[in-house]
């Protein structure tokens, strides 16, 4: 009896502790594009099933060492039990259904990143190439959380990555830079490849990394919410410098976005 | 079915073989001496691993890059990985402890093609030597162990085609000692044994071996593209001549997931040995165990895209490999409550071997839980690439495999020497472990989630002090190692005698006499169907056997 009260004490403890932790303990950096908060909710929920299954465990690892250890003089064995068909089931049926509420629940996160868009669509439209081009992977910007701040319009970027540096272009404007400008509150679709090896586009901010491979184009989209600069950091190894293929990524209001632009934009009659 | 064993006063071939320790240096036939070369020539590529490592965490702890070259830190990075796997854990835990006690446990007086096995280990040392004198001679491979092209072609290429032959050596080692394990376990078994009463690191080793069997092929097959890529300017994998690089990942990785078991599997095999022998009860859910490891396998065989979630995946692929991988854990998790189960009512004895092994319960289940985590697309696509899977993946690999390793070397060595180690020394050696360990690893779950890629030589200066941290950990890991090697070298010599049987495990291989004659048994080999029957009834009988000590016993 007092056992089973102090048991049910225990796991109360743990289940509250595990989601006390997982809701009050930080471990990211800020968020700074649509989709950082909506990972950070799937970060959560994941931090503390996580923790709840890990002290729970390590904890009757613990327990059982100290309380089931030998003590002098005992030779004799333990009860010859072989196993338990129900707890069996139990051990089976809950860890499924946990994972089925993860991949539900991490399903759901993708999508409302714009993970199930299609993403070719209202890009790059300035292209004339007919050749249908092989486009894989990247993620597209949230529907879900526009709000009415959020222009429909998108920015299209053109990344060209090499060892050891990313290299900017903007077709409108027919900006070359080495640094990422983007106005807060627009969505960004960026059409990367790069000239050499595989390398990867990734803003921590952003919570956004995408492969950068060379032969085969891919697309990021992402909308920038918070203004401020970010690192842009190579993820991929791809040489001896690969430690220091950084640049950074911009985040500006849309004004100053402008002045920027109009300050190194080529064709102005275009932008007035 | 089952082979008949030859009669023992037969003329061996086995008398020719040189006795004494020279044998070790020996192209020896008896799957013991084998399974000791692999033990001892693994942990010497561990110690070289183990150097490579420090000079990593030297170079990381300063956030610039002076230690060493850039182009150096590369060749050492892939260099570290490649031991550790190839040349480390998965001939450690395969065939060390595979050779050595799977005759054992299917009653069998050697492996099925000892000539095979003697080969298989033989074209280890050489690949080994090549790989690492390739840092010297050429300079050693850069593009890490993954090898990824284009990387891999540009770099340069003498250093390449040398790490491919290697690993191509070390593949075809690993899968003539898959063909071998499953052919003695399903062909030797001695006349009665039922598949269903083999002890669990058989089925460990039948699903290992069936998993390189399939993929290990793959990965040699994808390896010689590449060396043609390479030397002969063929276009593979090379995009500039019209070869896709996404091909060369699906393919490597079809070998590597899977490999990842192949590190692992075996590990599960050996703790579940362990913990009922020391608990004194028997092994919990026997039956769901053995599932368990099949579905490990088929599942194993259908995840290999979540490493590539960031680079060219579709959609649809993304979300199949999600669901595929997350299912994992499923009976990944059966296996460990049925450990802590195990456990639980028992009559632990505290000392090194247990120790490790819960060890290994505790940090497997941290990465167990950061895997499910990763397979996750939306949370992979911010972490892939970063310290964070560093840290998921030496939880497994190091707290999982190594720790075993270390477990069952506590747990068998009486077997393999005759002689005890000190317990005192071995647990002053698990607390220096687990601490140096966690102390390094825990650290870079934090560095990947807030911007450090891995691979890199240098770093954002804001992680200084995490990554000196890190190193602090590292240095007390290769400090432990100190205790441990002047623990079982000092109780070669100087150990107390351990007896045949010190631990009263039921197991067969205890049922001789340690170290074992040549041929395991002076008799005929004990016929074991219950080998976890601890605390049962009949165990005067056992005991009995056990209590003799020329083990000539022809009972049941
Ligand atoms: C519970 C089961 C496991 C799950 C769900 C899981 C999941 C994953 C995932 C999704 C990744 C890719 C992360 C990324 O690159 O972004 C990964 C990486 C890795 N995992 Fe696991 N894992 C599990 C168990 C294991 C085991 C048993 C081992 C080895 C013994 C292992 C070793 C590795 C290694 C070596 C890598 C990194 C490979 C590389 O990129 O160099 N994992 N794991
Ligand atoms: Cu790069
Ligand atoms: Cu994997």
């Amino acid at each position: 009896m007092r056992s089973a009260i102090l048991a049910s004490l225990a796991c109360a403890s743990l289940l509250i502790g595990g989601v006390w932790i997982g809701q009050n303990v930080n471990l990211l950096p800020t968020d700074a594009s649509i989709n950082a908060p909506v990972y950070d909710e799937l970060f959560k929920v994941l931090f503390t099933i996580g923790t709840i299954l890990f002290v729970g465990m390590a904890g009757l690892v613990v327990y059982s060492l100290i309380q089931f250890r030998r003590k002098p003089g005992e030779l004799g064995d333990g009860l010859p039990i072989e196993g338990n068909l129900s707890l069996e089931i139990f051990w089976t049926a809950v860890p499924a259904i946990v994972v089925l509420f993860v991949g539900i629940y991490s399903y759901d996160i993708y999508d409302r990143m714009g993970g199930m868009q299609p993403l070719h669509h209202e890009m790059h439209r300035h292209e004339t190439s007919n050749v249908q081009e092989r486009i894989w992977g990247g993620i597209g910007s949230g529907t879900v959380e526009r709000t009415e701040e959020i222009q429909t319009d998108t920015l299209p970027i053109e990344v060209i990555a090499q060892q050891f540096a990313f290299l900017f272009h903007y077709p409108k404007g027919d900006i070359l830079s080495g640094e990422l400008h983007v106005p807060t509150n627009q969505p960004v679709s960026m059409r990367m490849e790069s000239k050499d090896v595989i390398h990867a586009f990734w803003v921590p901010e952003f919570r956004l990394k995408q492969d950068v491979i060379p032969g085969q184009p891919t697309i990021l989209n992402f909308t920038p919410t918070k203004p401020g600069r970010y690192p842009i950091i190579c993820a991929e190894l791809c040489g001896p410098y690969h430690g220091g293929m950084r640049s950074s990524v911009v985040v500006e209001s849309a004004e100053d976005y402008q002045d920027w632009f109009k300050k190194n934009s080529k064709d102005t009659i275009l932008d007035s | 079915m089952t082979i008949a064993l030859p009669p023992n006063d037969q003329e061996s071939p086995r008398e020719l073989q040189p006795k004494g320790w020279l044998r070790y240096f020996s192209f020896s036939l008896d799957h013991k001496v084998i399974g000791l070369q692999y033990l001892v020539c693994g942990f010497i590529f561990y110690l070289i691993g183990g150097a490579l490592a420090s000079a990593i965490r030297v170079e990381l702890a300063s956030p610039v890059s002076d230690f060493m070259a850039r182009d150096v830190y590369n060749q050492v990075l892939t260099l570290h990985g490649t031991i550790m796997i190839f040349l480390w854990i998965v001939p450690v835990v395969n065939g060390a402890f595979g050779n050595y006690l799977i005759p054992f446990y299917v009653g069998a007086r050697d492996m099925a093609f000892p000539r095979l096995n003697a080969v298989a280990f033989w074209l280890i040392p050489p690949a080994g030597l090549m790989l690492i004198s390739s840092y010297f001679i050429t300079g050693a491979a850069q593009s890490g162990w993954t090898a990824y092209p284009p990387l891999s072609i540009t770099t340069p290429e003498a250093g390449q085609i040398i790490w491919i032959l290697s690993v191509l050596l070390l593949g075809g080692s690993s899968i003539f000692g898959g063909i071998n394990f499953i052919a003695t376990i399903l062909k030797l078994r001695r006349p009665g044994l039922q598949l269903m009463q083999l002890p669990m690191y058989c089925w460990a080793m039948l699903g290992t071996s069936i998993l390189v069997v399939l993929s290990t092929p793959v990965l040699a097959g994808t390896l010689v593209l590449l060396s043609f890529d390479i030397v002969a300017h063929t276009g593979f994998f090379n995009p500039v001549l019209g070869g896709n690089v996404i091909v060369y990942q699906h393919l490597f990785w079809f070998y590597s997931h899977p490999a990842v078991y192949i590190m692992v599997l075996p590990a599960f095999g050996l703790v579940s040995e362990i913990l009922p022998v020391h608990s004194r009860k028997p092994l919990f859910g026997y039956a769901t165990m053995v599932y368990s490891i099949m579905a490990i396998v088929v599942l194993g065989l259908v995840v290999w895209a979540h490493h590539m979630f960031t680079s060219g995946t579709p959609p649809w692929m993304r979300l199949f490999f999600t669901i595929a991988t997350s299912f994992i854990a499923v009976p990944t998790g059966i296996k460990f409550f049925n450990w802590v189960a195990t456990l639980w009512g028992g009559r632990i004895s505290l000392n090194s071997a247990v120790l490790f092994s819960c060890g290994f319960i505790i940090n497997f289940v941290l990465g167990g839980i950061t895997g499910v985590a990763l397979a996750q697309v939306p949370f992979d696509v911010h972490v892939h690439d970063t310290y964070f899977v560093v840290a998921h993946f030496h939880y497994i690999v190091y707290g999982g495999s190594v720790f075993v390793i270390f477990s069952s070397i506590y747990h068998w060595y009486p077997k393999f020497t005759g002689r005890m180690l000190n317990e005192n020394i071995g647990r002053f050696h698990f607390l220096i472990t687990f601490i140096g360990f966690n102390l390094c690893f825990l650290p870079q779950h934090w560095l990947g989630l807030n911007g450090m890629p891995r691979r890199v030589a240098e770093y954002d200066p804001q992680f200084t002090f995490i990554n000196q941290i890190s190193s602090v950990g590292a240095l007390l890991m290769a400090l432990s190692t100190l205790p441990f090697l002047w623990n079982v070298i000092h109780s070669a010599f100087k150990g107390p005698l351990a007896g045949d049987n010190p631990w009263r495990a039921l197991t067969p291989e205890w049922l001789t006499s340690s170290p074992p004659p040549v041929e395991n048994w002076t008799g005929q080999a004990p016929l074991v169907i219950e080998p976890y029957g601890y605390g049962k009834e009949h165990k005067e009988q056992i005991n009995e056997t056990t209590a003799n000590t020329n083990s000539e016993k022809k009972n049941q």
